[in-house]
């Protein structure tokens, strides 16, 4: 079972209490990007086995988007945090290179 | 003037403890960013503190408790929220606030008895157990939204939307049937 916590209040629950929004840190392509740009953005998405970066709604809880960084493998959750945030924070990268030392890095 | 009406008015079931829907509840919602000072003024001229994350505060028959990083929930008599909305909406003007009476949206639950953990942990995936005292839990009770906390000595109120309420009765209902406790 895949059990999140959630940065906006804190409680820490168990997947079916939130919402998945897919892969986080899109860059988003909209009027005047290239035809391929635009593609890319709505459609492309990584599907890694292991280190992944995803959104998540605390949707029976406070409402909240936010961010977790986790194994698509092992469901580990190496952090949560806030939505607000366009690339994954040094401390979360740290923190799975500590835990993930062949990771290849974000990107 | 129509007469108001709770979602199951008071219905009560009797198992290995007492589940009943508590009948009229006034509820505010009230919207806002936590930490702005005209918040806590306009709460403290009622008597009311602000809440910290996850806790919910009772001063005299009046609750108050913090629903997500923006909102929070005001639970007083029924007759009284239309009157405490407005003032509440009022010492709020200036500010980026929103207060919306909600009573009649909502439905309120209380399960009374020993076990009355028992009866909300078949239905819910949060941890009851650890539950601590004045913290609020925002969860789910089957398959709708529902937000519950310890209200007293064996005693967990729980408040669901109205819609859903004669739904959340019945999984409440069958959860405390006699014979079926956990432990």
């Amino acid at each position: 079972m895949l059990t999140l916590t959630c940065p906006c209040c804190g409680v820490i629950a168990e997947e079916t209490e939130f919402a998945p929004g897919g892969e986080a840190h899109l860059k988003r392509f909209g009027p005047g990007s290239s035809d391929d740009e635009f593609e890319g953005y709505l459609f492309a998405r990584k599907n890694p086995k292991g280190v992944h970066f995803e959104r998540w709604r605390h949707a029976y809880g406070c409402g909240k988007w936010f961010l977790a960084a986790r194994d698509t493998n092992t469901l580990e959750v190496f952090a949560t945090y806030k939505a607000q945030t366009t690339e994954p924070p040094a401390d979360v990268i740290a923190k799975i290179k500590a835990k993930r030392p062949d990771w290849e890095g974000y990107k | 003037m129509s007469e108001a009406v709770s979602a199951l008015s008071g219905q009560t079931h009797e198992g290995f403890v007492t589940v009943s829907e508590a009948g009229l509840v006034g509820m505010i919602s009230i919207r806002s960013d936590l930490e702005a000072k005209g918040l806590a003024k306009a709460l403290k001229a009622e008597g009311l503190p602000v809440p910290g994350a996850r806790r919910i505060e009772t001063v005299d028959g009046r609750s108050i408790a913090w629903m997500s990083p923006d909102e929070l929930l005001l639970i007083c008599a029924h007759d009284e929220a239309p009157a405490l909305t407005a003032r509440l909406a009022e010492a709020l003007a200036a500010d980026h606030a929103l207060v919306v009476n909600v009573s009649d949206a909502r439905a309120m639950f209380t399960i009374r008895g020993d076990k009355a953990d028992q009866v909300v942990m078949k239905l819910s995936p949060a941890d009851i157990a650890t539950l601590p005292e004045g913290e609020i839990r925002r969860s789910r009770t089957a398959q709708v939204a529902a937000a519950f906390w310890r209200s007293g000595e064996s005693e967990i109120s729980l408040i669901s939307f109205r819609s859903v309420a004669g739904y959340v009765m019945g999984l409440l209902e069958v959860s405390a049937r006699e014979g079926s406790d956990l432990f």
